[in-house]
């Protein structure tokens, strides 16, 4: 059993992601610590990159951020070797095709693989350009982790079919960022994928409480966290990892109050 | 070329958020009706006649000519079509289709100010609801054209991230879309981003090089022996080149923008400096850094300023059909004023980069060739940031 499916095990699973190098490599990899220690399953670390274009506006400032303080690729493969060292927390990265295809396909996943990452996120690269890194993916047993979103229509059930570790399932239209209200059909969306794979599907984009992601939880196997705790990050920069901590067993408590 | 996928050779593909492929599918759905639809085509015919001002002239530039001492220069004036610039061949038909398709909304980038002066005009002219997102630092190189875009009842929206130029307000563009798609098409202004756009475009620009052809033939009964057109992301380059990709005795050139020069890191200068990566939703060449993030780029004009160029563009350069040469902000200055003075035609700065080339070009091919050179937009929009290049204190 992969690390990955492990975080499905046995309850519904709490994703939460993190720019990485926002503010500075030593706090991202607290920050991954202290996560796990309140209850997270499964951490993405963004790539930082210059034109997050899937980001909303929470996610971009962290990104320039985590930049303009020099944070690399290769800083990062070198700082989840460390944690790999501690945890064995599944880890993925989420960054944009750009970054994976500048730095070398296969050279991106041998990395990957080396230092102890489970899979990819890639939000600008749909089914139809999976093959641009699926073969690199494969050759080291690097998750290449799908999206599907509200408008996904007939192709969700073909994205799903192929879907490895978990399906990301995108709650509303738009860009990533805080949202009071989550209105689209994800629940019509997952008993979709649900009739045709057995793969978890968690939802992202727009969760930032502990009710929404209770809510959320019930209707799929997992929930994505991601713009509600950069924003603690950015807020409190290298003192974040203890009211993230709070931030994520609040999201804890919440989503182990669904049953299964 | 197995346009079917959008590429063109490895280059172009779809590389876009999930959320965004059902209303890519839309488009290409449509586009493939339309353009081989009669009516739709005869519509725009009659507003590419009637209202842009096409056939635009292809004028014989004597006076240059003559003083250059080399080959015949001739300028396809795409300056004087409605709004001023080659802009508006796309937009007519990207704002007709829109409206076919039933949306109500149209939503644009700009970077010099002239796709969007041209979208929200064909706006106006179909009854649309327009928006226009506009790097913050381009709203003050344009301001003019900013309150041109409001006054024909567009909403102008500051792109204040990252450089505060063309490729951020691409970025925020695409964001808009992803967001609200259901009454909204894009209208991308150049050969870029993700199929059809690359394809699409170039369909709605390659009236410029068919005209051309027709007008050259019955000036001179023959074919140029070279185009020269500015490049950015490549739209009036595109449609300048695509009808004589055949045409191999057809030198096809591309001038993108120096900057400063190339050694300085100030420039635009993708093909001379970039490397292939894979942004706004295409494969392509990029000015990017060693980890793949994009490189902020310069250009004294900001339609040129653009860190990636269109797909078919990296094609037709990988294959050896066109070449792509750099022009610097001084040289691109220098035939801003030139043709001023010689032919008492203002170039867009943009357009004065393909100027100085030809000028370097008619002396070198020698006497009894033609070159032509795509003024693809007029100079109004540019006089006042010349002359503050020149040193003079004047403003907007």
């Amino acid at each position: 059993m992969t690390r990955i499916t492990k975080a499905f095990e046995g309850n519904k699973a709490l994703i939460t992601f993190v720019t990485g190098g926002d503010p500075d490599i030593e706090t991202t990899e607290l920050l991954v610590l202290e996560m796990e220690k309140a209850g997270a399953d499964l951490i993405e670390i963004g790539i930082p990159f210059s034109d997050p274009i899937a980001e909303g506006i929470v996610i971009q400032q962290a990104d320039e951020r985590a930049l303009a303080a020099g944070c690399t690729t290769d800083k990062l493969f070198d700082m989840v070797a460390r944690l790999r060292q501690k945890t064995e927390i599944p880890l993925v990265f989420m960054t944009y095709i750009n970054p994976i295809f500048t730095y070398g396909k296969e050279r991106f996943m041998a990395k990957c693989k080396e230092c102890g990452i489970d899979g990819v996120i890639v939000p600008d690269m749909p089914f139809e350009e999976k093959g641009e890194l699926q073969e690199f993916c494969d050759n080291h047993n690097i998750c290449l982790i799908s999206m599907i979103a509200p408008t996904s229509g007939d192709r969700a059930a073909k994205i799903a079919n192929q879907a490895e570790g978990f399906l990301y399932c995108v709650s509303s239209l738009g860009v990533t960022g805080v949202r009071s209200d989550i209105n689209m059909d994800i629940a019509g969306l997952i008993e979709g994928v649900k009739k045709v794979s057995g793969i978890p599907c968690a939802i992202g984009f727009g969760i930032s409480s502990p009710e929404q992601a209770k809510k959320m939880a019930s209707i799929s196997d997992g929930v994505i966290v991601g713009s509600a705790i950069v924003r603690l990050v950015a807020q409190y920069g290298k003192e974040s990892p203890a009211p993230v901590s709070e931030f994520v067993k609040g999201l804890k408590s919440g989503i182990s109050t669904v049953s299964e | 070329m197995d346009e079917k996928k959008g590429r063109f050779g490895e280059y172009g593909g779809q590389y876009i958020p999930e959320t965004l492929m059902a209303a890519v599918q839309e488009l290409e759905a449509a586009y493939a009706a339309y353009s081989v639809d009669k009516a739709f085509q005869e519509e725009l015919g009659e507003l590419l006649a009637n209202y842009a001002g096409r056939p635009s002239l292809l004028y014989f530039a004597e006076k240059m000519t003559a003083d250059l001492g080399g080959a015949k220069i001739y300028l396809k004036r795409e300056d004087l079509n409605h709004t001023g610039s080659h802009k508006i061949n796309n937009v007519l038909g990207q704002v007709l289709l829109a409206k076919k398709m039933g949306k109500s909304r149209v939503i644009a980038e700009t970077g010099a100010g002239q796709h969007g002066v041209a979208t929200a005009t064909a706006a106006a002219l179909m009854g649309m609801e327009c928006e226009i997102f506009m790097g913050k630092e381009d709203t003050i190189r344009q301001a003019l054209n900013v309150y041109k875009m409001r006054l024909l009842g567009s909403k102008v929206n500051e792109v204040t991230s990252g450089t505060m130029t063309l490729k951020d307000a691409v970025n925020e563009t695409m964001r808009e879309w992803t967001s609200r798609m259901d009454d909204t098409l894009y209208v991308l202004g150049s050969v870029m981003g993700p199929h059809p756009f690359p394809t699409l475009v170039r369909d709605f620009q390659k009236v410029i090089g068919k005209e051309i052809k027709a007008q050259l033939m019955q000036a001179e009964g023959k074919l140029p022996d070279a185009l020269i057109a500015c490049v950015g992301g490549g739209s009036n380059a595109m449609g300048t080149f695509y009808e004589f990709i055949g045409e191999e005795s057809v030198q096809l050139i591309g001038c993108e923008a120096a900057g400063l020069g190339l050694d300085t890191g100030q420039h635009a200068a993708t093909m001379a400096m970039g490397s292939v990566g894979i942004f706004h939703g295409m494969k392509s060449y990029f000015c990017q850094d060693e980890y793949g993030q994009i490189a902020p780029v310069y250009s004294i004009s900001a339609g040129l300023d653009y860190p990636g160029i269109g797909p078919e563009h990296a094609h037709l350069s990988e294959i050896s059909r066109a070449e792509y040469v750099p022009v610097t902000d001084e040289e691109a200055v220098v035939a801003f004023e030139y043709l001023s003075r010689t032919e008492g035609i203002i170039p867009a700065i943009e357009s004065a980069h393909a100027l100085a080339y030809a000028a370097k070009l008619a002396p070198q091919l020698g006497k009894g060739k033609i070159i032509v050179v795509t003024l693809s937009g007029r100079g109004d929009k540019d006089v006042a940031a010349i002359a503050r290049y020149r040193g003079e204190d004047l403003h907007d």
